[in-house]
């Protein structure tokens, strides 16, 4: 079975990963049906770009804006802390893109 | 659904007419001091649960949730026991609790003769009173219409919002066609989603209620410069604050919010309501609001939940005393890895294996087999994780200083 991901509206510029996805096709259920190539190696739970989206663009899921891009991102690129921010919370823009750890504590654990 | 609906079972009725699922006997300590000699009477005793609070000084809002939680439908009896030095009083607790129609006891372990005769007489305390409320407390029908059920999230990932909250919305929506009560929280994880929570509101009065505890959160969070987001959850695959507000609203259903309500206090009638777990502002400036999931599970039984659901992506482990709580998960995985502690399988939902309407019927009535006795996974585990801590909420302006 292909790779799925989640797009809940058809406003939604990102999709969820349902499986862990390799570089590669992915079928895109829920609001609109499509297939959108990844461009890297995406883990479940995680976004998946569905279009083109310009630095500063609006990041849109559930229909609704979670933050804005902090550079150009490509259809089928995976949407996280190092290309999408908050618009309120500074702090996540400085976890560790993969384990989501604080970086920014590291000098109390001596 | 009509046969939901329909569904009766025999309860506990309260003297302030609610009614219970259970019929327990809660011990609780007045201070840290305590905590082992609570536990030890507590021990090897299934319907007798504990909480208690750490602190040599007392606050106001731990004690308003104490007896909150002592005076919960599914509570019968007390028993509250202190060390004998402590600032809250387990004799004031317990003459609380006798006002509410139900038997009390209390005693400080100092005055008892230490620890061995402190258990003995607490054992025996229990077992009267255990008597009293097996041989005393009317039974009455109950329906889902006496139902109040709290949601927390916790251990979130990219499925609780497009699968385990919608899950949890959708049976939020029957319980309030049904005329019971649905209570959810995290005010700080409905961070901008101010405008839309807005719309939600029944009436003047719970919009407005809605945008001061929206403001209030807002600024807590600015305030303490923490977003509600923890590693699991960028691990898991959300990234913004925004997009687990987004998320975590789901579970909040489609029905009009009849208003806000804070720790300690009951909904005002049926509906769905927001529970406002936030410090107040205060001369102690906020202090911090609920450090882990176990806290909000407390402030929704403390609203009189009689069951709480537990909605989370990766997976945990924890339970509550007083209100059964139920785990459902959005992602299947997650399930499959840990089935002995999971009730809920909303991945299917996602995998368009079980429309969400059904998904929202199927939980309503795993939620009815628990109402009449069958435990919920964390209960028969007897994880009876509780946290009460000190927290400013209704106390004096900030003007009033120490002097409050």
């Amino acid at each position: 079975m292909m790779t799925r991901a989640f797009q809940i509206q058809p406003q939604d510029n990102v999709a969820t990963l349902i499986d862990d996805a390799a570089a590669g096709p992915v079928q895109v259920i829920g609001a609109t049906q499509a297939e959108v190539v990844a461009s890297e190696k995406i883990a479940r739970g995680h976004k998946l770009a569905l279009r083109d989206i310009a630095a500063n663009e609006a990041i849109i899921k559930f229909g609704a804006r979670i933050g804005h891009a902090t550079r150009p991102i490509s259809r089928g690129a995976w949407v996280h802390l190092h290309n999408l921010a908050s618009d309120l919370d500074e702090r996540s823009g400085t976890l560790d893109l993969h384990s989501g750890a604080p970086t920014d504590t590291s000098s109390a654990y001596v | 659904m009509s046969d939901l609906l329909k569904a009766s079972w025999s309860g506990y009725l309260r003297p302030d007419g609610r009614k219970g699922i259970r019929n327990l006997v809660l011990v609780i300590y007045t201070v840290e001091c305590a905590q082992h000699v609570a536990h030890a009477i507590a021990a090897g005793e299934e319907d007798v649960h504990v909480i208690g609070f750490p602190g040599c000084y007392d606050n106001a809002y731990a004690i308003r949730l104490m007896l909150a939680l002592a005076r919960h439908p599914n509570v019968g009896a007390v028993l509250s026991v202190g060390l004998g030095c402590e600032y809250t009083q387990p004799e004031k607790l317990a003459e609380v609790v006798r006002a509410s129609g139900r038997p009390a006891e209390w005693f400080f372990i100092q005055q008892a003769g230490g620890t061995k005769s402190s258990v003995a007489k607490g054992k025996e305390i229990i077992a009267g009173l255990r008597e009293k409320i097996l041989t005393e407390t009317p039974r009455v029908p109950m329906s889902l219409a006496d139902l109040t059920v709290g949601c927390e999230c916790g251990g979130s990932d990219g499925t609780s919002g497009l699968a385990g909250n919608p899950t949890v919305g959708a049976f939020f929506d029957l319980l309030v066609d049904a005329g019971g009560r649905a209570v959810f929280e995290e005010t700080v994880e409905m961070i901008g989603l101010r405008e839309h929570m807005l719309t939600r509101a029944a009436n003047g009065e719970a919009k407005q209620q809605l945008a001061d505890a929206y403001d209030k959160a807002e600024r807590y969070c600015r305030a303490v410069r923490q977003w509600s987001v923890s590693p699991g959850n960028f691990a898991g695959g959300l990234t913004t604050i925004e997009e687990k507000s987004l998320g975590a609203f789901a579970k909040g259903g489609t029905r009009p919010i009849q208003g806000v309500i804070r720790v300690a206090e009951q909904p005002r009638g049926p509906g769905l309501w927001i529970l406002d777990s936030v410090p107040d502002e205060h001369f102690m400036q906020f202090g911090f609001t609920n450090p882990n999931d176990t806290e909000g599970i407390m402030d929704l039984i403390s609203a009189g939940a009689q069951i709480v659901l537990f909605v989370t992506g990766r997976g945990s482990v924890i339970g509550s005393p007083i209100a059964p709580l139920v785990k459902v998960t959005g992602n299947s995985a997650t399930y499959r890895a840990m089935v002995e502690d999971m009730d809920f399988d909303a991945g299917r939902v996602l995998t368009g294996e079980l429309p969400l309407a059904q998904a929202g019927q199927e939980l309503a009535a795993l939620l009815v087999r628990i109402a009449k006795g069958e435990p919920s996974k964390p209960e028969a585990l007897a994880h009876r994780e509780y946290f009460i801590m000190y927290k400013h909420q209704n106390t004096p302006g900030l003007e009033a200083g120490c002097r409050a």
